[in-house]
């Protein structure tokens, strides 16, 4: 007995470190194939045009071309849709996060008339993707002298019946004893809005806040059809396109184009990574 | 008594004013358009631009549903969603099971693997575009050059633009089964673990059953994601393209009903469509959450 004890002891050390080992092998495994097609896009970008079309394609450049960013910056029009993704993006966000809180507000702590039926209608909405709305709103922007406009770009997408049920949720969660007190100390429900339930709650606010930005940062459908073809308020997503049919000695200029829109959005995702996973798996778990 | 009416009244007339610019935006953005599609379906456009829409009842969307283009591009949407969800979520399995272990930098892995989820449709696209060019990306290096080239090949477009879809649902897969991992119970693991069984029947038997909810989750979120892809076809195969008959997806033949056609009619019958398919996904999903939070209420 005590001798197989013995001999069990390094030999399940020796197993669990080959373990360990195997993960760690796995784990880079699976870091290497996401974000090879990023990692490649950067190689590319930092070659000559002379080199990318080499075969076998080099994984390392040798002799980086660091100039092809200031490039990207100038040359395309990649400051100005940088510039208009940053406003529409801004101008849907804050929107989103007044329009839900302001009606979220109103389900968790009124009392009113029709309560139910009007959450039902705000749940309903979460049952129309815009993808099926897209065709009469494109008439209505257009008749309201919207196209091409920052207005036609972002007032579509100013509510949210998914941020509504959200910060309802997290509304929901604040003591009743606390809106009594509140109530009782002479606090009106806009006061206690602001110095209660806001700060309790922004765990969830910032959670729909990175939603809704990798949201509208990323939107293409709608731009795609309200921007015209001059570029005064076309998107850096539809820039892309326009990047993308440049010619083969212009694609590392393209690429470097391509690493600065997806930039700001890799460093949100390591500053909030806690909060873009709460708004994704809202929902998935409990 | 009175007083309390007043009050009460004032309330409702709060609650109101917060609602109204939520509901003003549903109004005019998400319930009128949505209630247009059914009178625009009825009616057709005329053949010469400048004519009046007419009155035609069903018989619009009668000739576009038996029309050849929609079982195409149904049969295109079904296998595009059929490709991108069950690896999508086979890889976000793979790597959240990998990840599922305190050790040292796997935080590093962690953000590494959700990545994909911040990278918009067009930056995958012009990525995956540049690799699978013939003359500038990777295939003749791997030995794989397909006459005409990859996204212009009937065969091949629709799988290469998949591939670019599973890429980017890789991260929220990853983040919606790492979620579901971390809400399995300690006890029931530890107990199969404890009754000395493998990991392979570990992995069957407890943990694949256990995360069942999630996987079902992850299979309607997955779905919906699908449906809604547009932007890696309109970016890299387009309507001039060979493969472009293989690759007319749902949506992109609404974009195309709207922005070539010309052609509002076909648009609505082919958005309520789109609603009907997302419809029953949403509502399996909220079946779903309700049974969830009923047995959390127990």
């Amino acid at each position: 007995m005590q001798a197989t004890n013995d001999v069990a002891v390094p030999r399940s050390r020796n197993g669990r470190r080959a373990r360990i080992v195997g993960r760690y092998v796995l784990l880079t495994l699976g870091a290497v194939v996401v974000l090879f097609p990023l990692y490649m896009a950067i190689v590319n970008s930092l070659l000559l045009p002379s080199q990318i079309a080499h075969q076998p394609p080099p994984l390392i450049p040798s002799d980086p071309q660091w100039h092809t960013y200031p490039t990207a910056w100038t040359s395309g029009h990649l400051a100005i849709y940088l510039r208009n993704s940053a406003i529409q993006t801004a101008v849907i966000v804050i929107g989103q996060l007044i329009t839900s809180i302001l009606a979220a507000y109103a389900f968790a702590f009124l009392e009113f008339p029709l309560k139910k039926t009007l959450f039902i209608v705000f749940l309903m909405t979460l049952m129309v993707p815009f993808e099926v709305t897209v065709a009469t709103n494109l008439s209505t922007v257009s008749s309201l002298g919207w196209f091409n406009t920052f207005p036609g770009l972002t007032v579509p997408f100013l509510a949210t019946g998914f941020g509504v049920f959200l910060l309802r949720q997290a509304f929901l969660q604040i003591p009743k004893d606390l809106k009594e007190a509140a109530q009782l100390d002479g606090c009106g429900h806009l006061r206690f809005l602001w110095t209660v339930a806001i700060p309790l709650a922004r765990p969830a606010i910032a959670a729909l806040g990175v939603f809704s930005f990798l949201g509208a940062w990323n939107q293409y459908l709608w731009p795609l059809l309200v921007t015209g073809n001059d570029n005064s308020i076309r998107t850096v997503q539809i820039g892309l396109k326009q990047l993308l049919n440049t010619q083969l000695d212009q694609l590392n200029v393209s690429l470097a184009g391509t690493v600065i829109a997806v930039l700001p959005l890799f460093i949100l995702l390591i500053i909030f990574q806690k909060q873009l996973v709460r708004s994704l798996t809202a929902g998935a778990v409990k | 008594m009175s007083g309390l009416v007043a009050r009460r009244r004032k309330n409702s007339g709060l609650a109101y004013a917060l609602l109204i610019p939520s509901l003003i935006v549903f109004g005019v953005f998400t319930f009128f358009p949505f209630a247009k599609n059914f009178k625009l379906a009825l009616y057709q456009n005329p053949p010469y631009p400048g004519l009046p829409s007419h009155y035609v009842g069903l018989s619009q969307a009668g000739s576009v549903l038996g029309s050849p283009e929609f079982h195409q591009s149904l049969i295109s949407t079904f296998l595009f969603v059929a490709m991108v969800v069950p690896l999508g979520l086979l890889g976000g399995l793979v790597l959240a099971l990998a990840a599922h272990r305190q050790l040292k930098g796997m935080a590093i892995y962690r953000v590494i693997f959700s990545s994909t989820v911040v990278s918009s449709v067009a930056v995958a696209a012009v990525v995956f575009g540049t690799l699978m060019d013939p003359v500038v990306g990777l295939l003749p290096w791997l030995g794989i050059n397909p006459h005409p080239a990859i996204l212009n090949n009937p065969t091949w477009a629709l799988p290469a633009v998949a591939i670019i879809a599973i890429w980017q649902f890789l991260g929220l897969s990853f983040i919606i089964m790492t979620a579901g991992l971390q809400s399995l119970p300690e006890e029931v693991l530890e107990a199969a673990r404890l009754d000395g069984a493998g990991s392979w029947t570990m992995f069957w038997r407890v943990t694949v059953p256990l995360l069942s909810p999630t996987i079902f989750f992850g299979v309607v979120i997955g779905t919906i994601y699908a449906f809604q892809s547009f932007g890696q076809i309109d970016i890299l195969i387009g309507p001039q393209n060979a493969g472009f008959t293989h690759t007319n997806v749902l949506l992109y033949y609404i974009y195309q009903a709207l922005s070539v056609q010309n052609d509002p009619g076909l648009a609505a019958v082919l958005s309520i469509v789109l609603f009907v398919v997302l419809l029953s996904l949403t509502l399996l999903q909220f079946r779903f959450l309700e049974r969830r939070v009923h047995y959390a209420g127990n």
